[in-house]
């Protein structure tokens, strides 16, 4: 196409040598320094490295939510984030949420109600659901109270602070029921 | 992947410094649209500057009443931030309309702004693309263009713009603060964003090494009366087909001032300037905001996938702003 300047041709590296770099993170209480490819995301650093396989790589591009994790007491995605750009973060995954054999009320609700089939997805719903509980009681809005508006834990507004972990199994009506034992409604 | 070197930057100016040196280096802040472009090979960087700890991360007054937002605050932290709930609730609402919590969580004010499109071809490297690979093609042109552009587009590409806070901000004539080599600008965010043209690889007019440090929002108290309406294939996590930002002033029954702009229908945030010269002046009425909606999208160009997002644009703009008269005179009494 005649109208194209050359110029824009898209810049394009092609180094080829992995680069290394040395970090710490402190998973489920444990403290652990490691050597990692500047390319590995949290989630390929728990699940190979660090042998934690709570966290579930689903679709690892930030879509399905089975990467949840509790990152510096905020849940987030591991698949989208880069080890090297968290040196020092204090992660939490759900088989760090359990205090010894005791599990946590929102791993019990789920058992309690079936918020699950399959399970993949689970590790990152409790985390999510732990985390978003949280979040309500600091007073974030949702998109279902809008910018301003009362703040009641509906079926609603659970489903849609929660929309960020699919479940293919289809398990959303035991998840809600879970969520809503956890919060004594 | 290819592998990339990391460097975490101490402060903007050597940020920028560091970027503008190296062709290849890109700005690194949550990471959430970036890390994802890098695996599918959509971007290629071998450096990153993480410019994510640096304290930008704030809401700040500044003397003259506008409201300025640092480019790292995280995008959960704006839409919950008491002044900006209600100064701006529009924008408030459109940030919690963007993404899912997680996202929210990890992505920042300025990464927000300089996400890419979603349309599909541009992801998906086996498909010809303009933006991608410019001169390639545009395969959404005769393809799949149910989320595709309808207004500003060109021969050459059809993609929107995918951010919801960037809708609200262009409705609220923000400006955006930008670092460069040569000292610091700002740029209407209405200016940000190009239309595609013959250049559709370029979404913006910043410059290798420029970095956005900040968002400022003048002090209008019409953006006090606004709210945001996003429409998509599912109720939540999803981009939007199309979305209306709008604010309204009313007057007895008058409308005094309007701010609308459109998102999923443009290259970039579409500041519909033809709706609110429509509205001003006017009565608050269906009659009113379907006249403005048409004169807004009588330069529509639509593909047989996209059609729909000229009625559905008109039925959600009507919507809102009978909600928003609603909201500051009450319905109308009942027939």
């Amino acid at each position: 196409m005649s109208d194209w300047p050359l110029s824009n041709a898209l810049p394009r590296s092609t180094r080829s040598e992995p680069i290394e770099t040395s970090l710490k993170l402190r998973v489920d209480g444990e403290h652990h320094e490691l050597t990692v490819d500047t390319r590995t995301t949290i989630l390929d650093a728990l699940r190979d490295r660090l042998g934690n396989t709570a966290a579930k790589k689903g679709c690892d591009h930030g879509q399905c939510g089975a990467c949840t994790v509790l990152l510096d007491g905020r849940r987030a995605l591991t698949c989208l984030a880069l080890a090297v750009a968290h040196d020092g973060a204090t992660i939490v995954t759900a088989a760090g949420l359990a205090e010894r054999d005791e599990l946590h009320p929102m791993q019990q609700a789920f058992l309690d109600h079936d918020g699950l089939q399959c399970g993949y997805c689970t590790p990152g719903q409790i985390c999510s659901a732990v985390a978003m509980l949280e979040e309500f009681a600091a007073g974030h809005p949702s998109a279902v109270t809008g910018g301003d508006g009362p703040m009641e834990l509906t079926r609603e507004e659970i489903r849609e602070r929660l929309s960020g972990n699919l479940c293919r199994c289809g398990a959303y009506d035991g998840i809600v029921a879970a969520v809503r034992q956890v919060t004594g409604l | 992947m290819i592998p990339f070197d990391y460097h975490r930057a101490l402060d903007t100016r050597s940020a920028v410094e560091t970027v503008a040196a190296h062709p290849h280096a890109t700005f690194l802040a949550g990471g959430t649209n970036l890390v994802d472009h890098m695996k599918l090979g959509l971007a290629s960087p071998d450096l990153l500057v993480d410019v994510s700890r640096l304290p930008l991360d704030r809401v700040e007054i500044l003397q003259d009443g506008r409201v300025r937002i640092g480019a790292t605050m995280r995008n959960s932290d704006a839409a919950a931030h008491p002044l900006i709930r209600a100064r701006y609730p529009a924008l408030s609402c459109a940030l919690l309309a963007g993404a899912s919590a997680q996202i929210r969580n990890v992505a920042t004010v300025g990464g927000n702004l300089l996400q890419r499109t979603r349309c599909g071809y541009f992801q998906d490297l086996t498909t010809p693309c303009n933006k991608r690979s410019p001169g390639a093609g545009c395969a959404a042109i005769g393809g799949y263009t149910r989320d595709h552009a309808i207004l500003g587009t060109s021969p050459h590409c059809i993609a929107t713009h995918p951010s919801d806070m960037a809708v609200a901000l262009a409705a609220f004539d923000a400006d955006v603060v930008v670092l460069g080599g040569h000292g610091e600008r700002r740029v209407a965010l209405t200016h940000l964003y190009r239309l595609p043209g013959t250049s559709p690889h370029r979404d913006t007019v910043l410059e290798h090494g420029e970095l956005i440090t900040g968002v400022e929002l003048p002090a209008i108290p019409v953006a006090r009366h606004s709210t945001y309406r996003k429409v998509r294939d599912r109720a939540s996590y999803a981009f939007a087909l199309v979305s209306v930002a709008a604010a309204l002033a009313i007057e007895d029954g008058l409308i005094t001032d309007a701010r609308v702009a459109l998102g999923g229908v443009a290259h970039r945030p579409w500041r519909a300037y033809t709706v609110e010269a429509e509205l001003r002046g006017h009565p608050t009425s269906e009659k009113t905001y379907r006249r403005a909606a048409g004169a807004e999208l009588s330069e529509a160009l639509v593909h047989t996938g996209n059609a729909f997002k000229v009625p559905l644009v008109t039925n959600t703009l009507v919507a809102v702003l009978r909600e928003l008269a609603w909201r500051q005179s009450g319905p109308p009494p009942a027939s």
